[in-house]
């Protein structure tokens, strides 16, 4: 075996074949171990093809020695390598995060169980990413999401709603799948072929109902994976009643990929001839994004419930996202694919402090957060850290996020966009705010529910966490890293979308 | 004796149920059939078993953890025949280095006998834990347990 031909393969078929052998351990510490193990292989594997990517540029690799387009074609772009990285990166440090945390929340007897669904999850997350045929975004979309479902409704062992927001999720999630699919088949029917490149060939020109309802349908369907702002409703409750490490996972990982797949359907699939991409920039994503930003940070202001404030705050920045994309620039896309980066850092962070707290109070009520930096001193400001990351405080990646969001915004002629980003940023300081006020400035209570004496959380949740605090403030001073080359994948597929460079 | 003629035509049925599923997995690599719908069949003459003997009884020939073992090693033979394909020097499941200078693709048609089996005994094992956990199910939950 060639490692170096067959590396493109590997993040994907690293987690696909350790996910079953996961339900062949023994129960407790083993599961947790393995997946752990996969993970970091994944990740490395994942680095490793980044650095390939950034050598020799695209990748494709044929699976079953098929040629596309008939065949099924990874293909490897800085783009989606960026993604890949991000998302086994998450998983690294989330699953070495998860073990004491699951323990005591998920059902015991379901542990290899959980982690067989993570390890599916991952894989369904890492193949969305990394292929280049259409039909298989769908299939590894549908794959993630139903492990996500199972992995939401575990959440049931502590608080029976999550039955409910999963069964929510999973309604909303399969609408969102079947338009996607639908999408597919009426172009599909319009082209005879469902290789990406291949696609957009073929559509070149094309402008008819067909194609125009397929990517109708494309988008909406794709807009309820990503809770793009008026179909965001399945999200607060599943990020709310899941496993916390679910939360930390899908709320760093899944919501970025599938914006990488809208990104995807917009630049390499349809690209700027097709005049409905400028109009979904302008009528639909950008009016979204800027409606999302500031309805759902408001919502997010007035949550007693630290979880849902996070979830909220997740699709008030995925409207940042969205808007950076609709500007149709290569600063606009840089700053979308930095903000998905840089997001799920400040994110994954978030929810993993909010784990933490969960872990020893028991609850993510805002009220179990009272005084707890004289308590947990360790988490709390973990959480501090990575909330003024959020905010988008200078020397953290937040800032870097906004800093490439305002230049775009002005450089794309929408200097409003700029001051509304601004001001919706202060909203999140406020939100942020309440929680740093809650847990600084209070007293721990004396009486009630959680007046009981508390201990830091142990080492194996504090060294991860704190890994992505620090990744948080690295990436915040070494911009070059994520910026340079979000920027050299913006410009690709800027040029491959068609669009002034 | 209850039910005789059901016990005895399932009895009789049985066999020639779980032949036909395999004579349709191994037709399936160059004609119609394949490893979802012989799994399918396959499946089907224990849920027979069950309709007739009760759950407890096909539980016994057929125990719920011997299920997840038969899942894990279908899917498991399935992605092993991509891995050995890469360890062999192809592609994943690029099949042709199976029987390396082959005229008529050789390669290409045990990869899909081996692929197939994958996928028959994981979809028969799944059919069948879809059906015990359905017809197992405990009783609603309680009012007072929510």
């Amino acid at each position: 075996m060639n490692l170096a031909e067959q590396l493109p393969v590997l993040p994907v078929i690293i987690p696909l074949v350790a996910a079953p052998i996961t339900l062949l351990l023994p129960q407790g510490r083993a599961p947790h171990l393995w997946a752990t193990l996969i993970s970091w292989l994944t990740f490395a594997a994942s680095i490793a093809l980044v650095r390939m990517v950034n050598d020799t540029g695209l990748i494709s690799y044929h699976l079953g020695d098929w040629a596309p387009p008939l065949g099924i074609e990874y293909r490897i772009d800085l783009a989606n390598a960026l993604v890949l990285a991000l998302v086994s990166g998450i998983a690294s440090v989330v699953f070495a995060f998860a073990y004491r945390s699951v323990r005591v929340e998920v059902d015991p007897r379901q542990s290899t169980f959980f982690y067989c669904a993570m390890l599916i999850c991952l894989t369904g997350l890492m193949g969305v990413t990394i292929t280049g045929d259409a039909f298989n975004v769908f299939v590894f979309l549908e794959i993630s999401s139903l492990s996500t479902y199972a992995l939401i409704a575990m959440g049931a062992n502590r608080d029976r709603r999550a039955l409910t927001s999963s069964f929510n999720y999973l309604v909303m999630g399969t609408i969102g799948a079947t338009f996607f699919v639908i999408g597919i088949g009426l172009l599909y029917q319009a082209t005879g072929t469902l290789n990406m490149a291949d696609l957009h060939d073929r559509l070149a020109g094309q402008s008819n109902r067909m194609v125009e309802a397929g990517f109708a349908f494309i988008v909406v369907g794709i807009g309820l994976k990503l809770a793009m702002f008026p179909l965001h409703l399945w999200l607060p409750n599943a990020y709310t009643y899941a496993p916390s490490a679910v939360s930390a996972f899908i709320a760093a990982t899944a919501t970025k990929v599938a914006v990488y797949v809208l990104i995807r359907f917009f630049y390499s699939v349809f690209g700027f001839d097709f005049a409905f991409v400028g109009h979904a920039f302008t009528y639909v994503l950008l009016p979204l994004g800027l409606a999302g930003m500031f309805i759902a940070s408001l919502v997010a202001l007035f949550q007693d419930d630290v979880k849902r404030m996070l979830a909220y705050s997740s699709v008030a920045q995925i409207g940042y996202m969205l808007l950076g994309l609709s500007f149709a620039t290569v600063e606009g896309l840089t700053a979308s694919l930095v903000h998905v980066l840089n997001h799920a850092l400040m994110k994954g962070a978030l929810f993993m402090a909010v784990a933490c707290v969960v872990f020893r109070t028991g609850s993510h009520s805002l009220q179990a957060f009272a005084g707890l930096a004289k308590r947990m001193p360790v988490t709390t400001w973990a959480f501090i850290l990575s909330g003024l990351s959020l905010i988008g405080v200078p020397l953290t990646v937040g800032f870097i996020s906004k800093w490439y969001l305002l230049t775009a915004a002005f450089a794309a002629g929408h200097g409003y966009a700029a001051f509304l980003i601004v001001a919706s940023s202060l909203i999140a300081l406020v939100y942020i705010g309440r929680v740093a006020e809650m847990m600084l400035l209070r007293e721990p209570p004396s009486e009630g529910p959680y007046a009981i004496p508390l201990k830091e959380a142990p080492l194996s949740m504090l060294i991860p966490m704190w890994v992505l605090v620090a990744a948080n403030v690295y990436f915040g001073v070494r911009t070059d890293l994520t910026g340079d080359l979000a920027t050299r994948a913006a410009e690709a597929l800027m040029l491959a979308a068609g669009g002034a460079p | 004796m209850e039910r005789a003629i059901l016990r005895v035509t399932t009895k009789i049925f049985f066999a020639p149920i779980i032949l036909y599923a395999l004579y349709v997995q191994f037709h399936g690599d160059y004609g119609p059939g394949g490893g979802f719908q012989a799994g399918i069949i396959f499946a089907v003459a224990f849920i027979l078993h069950a309709f007739c003997f009760g759950l407890d009884q096909t539980k016994k020939a057929l125990p719920q953890r011997a299920l997840i073992v038969a899942m894990v090693i279908g899917l498991l033979f399935y992605a092993g025949t991509g891995v050995a394909t890469m360890l062999l020097g192809g592609n994943l499941l690029g099949y042709d280095v199976i029987v390396p200078g082959s005229t008529h693709h050789a390669g290409q048609h045990y990869g899909i006998l081996l692929v197939e089996w994958g996928v028959g005994v994981t979809v028969a094992s799944t059919m069948l834990t879809i059906f015990y956990h359905f017809t197992g199910r405990e009783p609603d939950i309680d009012q007072e347990d929510w």
